[in-house]
């Protein structure tokens, strides 16, 4: 029983426990200003890990989140100095976003260069771009509607977090309830059989980085109004959390398999940790010890999990076993 | 022969969630016999191998080698055992090459460093071949291959060291008459040198040939161990499926139209070669030919998977464009490729998912998917096509193979395609299942879909086709309507690369 359970909800288990285990030992930790600083602290990590959820599952992997995130908030900063309102900055910051994530695409799906070289190539691209155009400074000073809108409270909730609750809500719509999502876990588990269903698959391909893409522009927004200011060097380490929180959800990293929801919590699991230990006053050198570790180990108990159910059982079958006429031909 | 019994099974119990796959099974192996497992599709002999040759744990009975209890814990043990194992799905690793395969987990290495000795392995695999008399080159990459070489390749690897016993589980699905052949010439050999083997095959017509006694096996239970000489095909049937199957009804023709398709000189490089032929609505076309003729080129290639040198499309007399196969879908062709685990199936999504994949719209409210319609229509092809499965969510992977088979049926049964090629819709199919699917092809037909049969096995070929047209080399060689008066004997010659009567 106690494995079914496990068998489940293992990362949510995870994510009690931690939760009991810090609620007991820092006395800090249930406050209502620091949960909701976690819900904030995560809304970009969150944000940008449902795009790359997209991407693994495709089987392609997307290293150029980081700087991708910079070079958007720094056209979003530079926007913003035009003084031609809000909308436009916003709305470019995301299309720039979006604009990359389609260069990936066309990178991978259609010159069929390695998605791990393609990206890491965007990478650094991306990278220097933020620091050419910017000349290595930060952009400062920005209006206050733009500070509200991307990271202001509405009735004390932090608005980045709303953001990331409609984008989850979002992509957990788009991949469970559309033909797009459809293709894309088909894609992720055999690509061949999928071209050969009629599924496009470079076209799907693209749009995953797109949609990566997209959600990097909308993190660099938050990113942006959250330090009232445009760093070219920001995001650093975003590929690390994103994709361990995508790992650490239980998706494949050989694409096919996994969900948002896996997501989300993966990327809770990680910002709790990381509260946790400012909490208790690890040293952030120590912190970075802990949260490698952390993801290996997840990953580790991840696989044995799978490799137990894939020897002994049928995924499907805990489902509620549904009534087909003949089952058994010619009884 | 002496009637030693080197294996022993008794009271073998093994469930999956829902499933029964072995229920009380008993089973034993002499020495120097060839012993057929035979059963519908999902009846549990390759779960029952599979505890032979360590893939699976039985939950309970016992196993006895030369009378011992054995705990075949893994495909180590196993293979220690003196048991080797030919799978029915293909266990080779695409990006090495035969001789690697071959020698997989039984490298050859060269003292002092214990390195790999390459020469070493090539030669001895190329020995192997010589001695199946098979041309494959053991430095060419698995993933080159056709799946026919392939099927050789594993076959030549259960013969690299001397054993006790082998197992085949569906060793000829895949290959060609003259390689069934020279297997059964090697299958005699072993047998006179004492090894038994276990053989399972959905190709009774082939099972006299070598085959000593047979158990057979339906639902996870045996039914009985029979010699071979002493049952008729009809019996054994009987014994499979629990009743007698009837006669197939033989081809009709009456409701054959004009022409849908014409196919104009198509080539692509050396392996499809000037083709041209023609498709009437509501007929079943047959393609004949040897393995490796060009046959599934050639339907990839009207199917738009891949792209022709030269060559025209004609549907109902205009010129079509298929440069990729959503173009040929649109067009409404539909292909049910000959490999199914690699360019088939999703393994890791379930039933009803595979079967909804060409066509999503069909089950979408306008941009969304409707669960409700796609488990609807999943389960009414799981039913029409008497899919074994306790439930229409189960992950393919977890299928046996013949059902696997049926899925991909399903799937291509659910787009409104006009054209259907059919590659090996049989392989691994049961004579029930196989009555069921000529049945239906028959039915399409009928309805005024026009069907293309690619398939190896001659007299299924003869009993479905309206018209056959036999491939050689990448040419097409012969063409014959199906009057009725047509034989094995007669298309034989043209696909070993005679000439015929193309009309
Ligand atoms: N790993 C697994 N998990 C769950 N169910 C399984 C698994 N492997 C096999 N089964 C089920 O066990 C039953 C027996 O399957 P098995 O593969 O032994 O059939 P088979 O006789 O070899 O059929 P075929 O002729 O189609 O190859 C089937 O109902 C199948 O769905
Ligand atoms: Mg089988």
């Amino acid at each position: 029983m106690f494995h079914k359970i496990a068998d489940r909800f293992g990362i949510g288990i995870a994510i009690v426990a931690l939760f009991i285990f810090l609620s007991v030992s820092s006395p800090h930790f249930l406050d209502i200003a620091n949960l909701l600083n976690i819900l904030l602290q995560v809304s970009i990590s969150t944000i940008i890990a449902v795009g790359m959820t997209f991407v693994i599952l495709t089987s392609g992997i997307d290293l150029s989140v980081g700087p991708l995130t910079a070079f958007s908030s720094v056209i979003i900063g530079l926007t913003l100095h035009l003084d031609i309102g809000i909308g436009i900055p916003i709305l470019s910051g995301i299309l720039v976003g979006a604009l990359l994530g389609f260069m990936n695409g066309i990178l991978i799906a259609k010159l069929k260069i390695p998605a791990f070289i393609a990206t890491l190539g965007m990478m650094s691209v991306a990278r220097g771009a933020a620091l050419f155009i910017t000349n290595g400074q930060t952009i400062h000073m920005f209006p206050s509607e733009f500070r509200f809108i991307s990271a202001g409270n509405l009735m004390s909730i932090p608005i980045p977090v709303i953001y990331a609750f409609v984008v989850v809500m979002i992509a957990i719509f788009i991949l469970n309830y559309t033909k797009f999502g459809r293709h894309i876990y088909a894609i992720g588990g055999n690509k061949e059989a999928a071209r050969l269903s009629g599924i496009n698959v470079k076209s799907v391909e693209t749009w995953a980085y797109i949609i990566c893409g997209i959600t990097c522009g909308i993190g660099a927004v938050i990113l942006t109004g959250r330090l009232n200011a445009a760093q070219p060097i920001a995001g650093i380490g975003y590929e690390l959390d994103a994709i361990a929180a995508v790992i650490i959800g239980g998706t494949s990293l050989n694409g096919g398999e996994g969900s948002i929801g896996g997501t989300l919590m993966g990327a809770i699991l990680i910002g709790m940790l990381r509260n946790g230990l400012n909490l208790l006053n690890v040293s952030p050198f120590l912190q970075q010890i802990v949260i490698g570790a952390v993801i290996v180990s997840a990953v580790f108990f991840d696989q044995y999990r799978r490799s137990k159910k894939d020897s002994s059982a049928a995924k499907g079958l805990n489902r509620p076993s549904q009534a087909v006429g003949a089952t058994k031909p010619y009884q | 022969m002496d009637h030693e019994v080197i294996l022993r099974m008794q009271d073998i119990n093994k469930a999956f969630p829902g499933v029964q796959a072995l229920d009380h099974i008993n089973f034993e192996l002499r020495k120097g016999e060839v012993h057929c497992l035979l059963g519908e599709n999902g009846a549990g002999k390759s779960t029952l191998i599979k505890i032979m040759s360590g893939a699976h744990q039985k939950d309970s009975g016992t196993v006895l080698l030369y009378g011992k209890e054995v705990d075949i814990k893994n495909a180590h043990i196993s293979r220690d055992l003196g048991i080797s194992t030919i799978y029915q799905e293909m266990s080779l690793i695409p990006g090495m090459s035969v001789a690697e395969n071959i020698f997989l987990g039984e490298e050859i290495v060269k003292s002092p460093f214990y390195i790999v000795d390459k020469e070493k392995m090539e030669k001895q695999a190329e020995e192997i071949f010589r001695e199946m008399n098979i041309d494959i080159n053991p430095k060419r990459l698995v993933k080159e291959m056709s799946t026919a070489q392939q099927q050789m390749v594993e076959i030549a690897r259960s013969l690299v060291k001397k054993r006790q016993i082998i197992i085949m589980d569906e060793p000829t699905s895949s290959i060609s008459d003259k390689d069934t052949h020279e297997l059964f010439r090697i299958i005699h050999k072993l047998k006179s040198q004492g090894v038994a083997i276990i053989y399972i095959s959905h190709r009774l017509q082939e099972l006299s040939e070598i085959v000593d006694r047979i158990t057979v096996m339906r639902d996870g239970q045996d039914i009985g161990t029979v010699n071979m000489k002493d049952v008729t095909i009809d019996q054994l049937i009987t014994m499979m499926v629990g009743r007698t199957l009837e006669k197939m009804d033989k081809p009709v023709r009456d409701h054959i139209g004009e022409v849908l398709l014409e196919v104009k000189n198509i080539s692509w490089g050396n392996v499809v070669q000037n083709a041209s032929f023609i498709l009437r609505k509501g007929e079943i076309l047959g393609f004949a030919g040897l393995v490796g003729a060009g046959r599934s080129e050639l339907m990839r290639l009207l199917f738009g998977a891949e792209k022709m040198d030269a060559g025209r499309i004609l549907l109902q007399g205009a010129q079509v464009e298929i440069h990729s196969p959503i173009q040929a879908i649109g067009h409404g062709i539909g292909y049910l490729s000959e490999d199914r685990k690699r360019d088939g199936l999703v393994l890791s999504m379930g039933i009803d998912q595979n079967i909804t994949m060409a066509n999503l719209p069909r089950v979408c409210n306008g941009f969304f998917l409707s669960r409700k319609k796609e488990q609807l229509e999943a389960k009414n092809s799981v039913q029409a096509l008497n899919v074994a499965t306790n439930s229409i969510h189960k992950l393919v992977k977890f299928l046996s193979g013949g059902n696997q088979q049926k899925v991909i049926i399903g799937k291509w049964l659910l787009t409104d395609c006009q054209i259907l090629i059919f590659d090996e819709p049989t392989r691994g199919i049961d004579v029930g299942a196989r009555a069921e699917i000529y049945k239906l092809m028959n039915g399409l037909a009928q309805l005024g879909k026009s069907i293309i049969m690619v398939s190896s096995d001659l007299p299924e070929i003869i009993r479905v086709s309206n018209r056959v047209i036999v491939m050689n080399q990448g040419r097409i060689s012969g063409e014959f309507e199906n009057d009725g008066t047509i034989t094995q004997e007669g298309i034989m010659p043209l696909m070993l690369g005679g000439v015929g009567n193309v009309s």
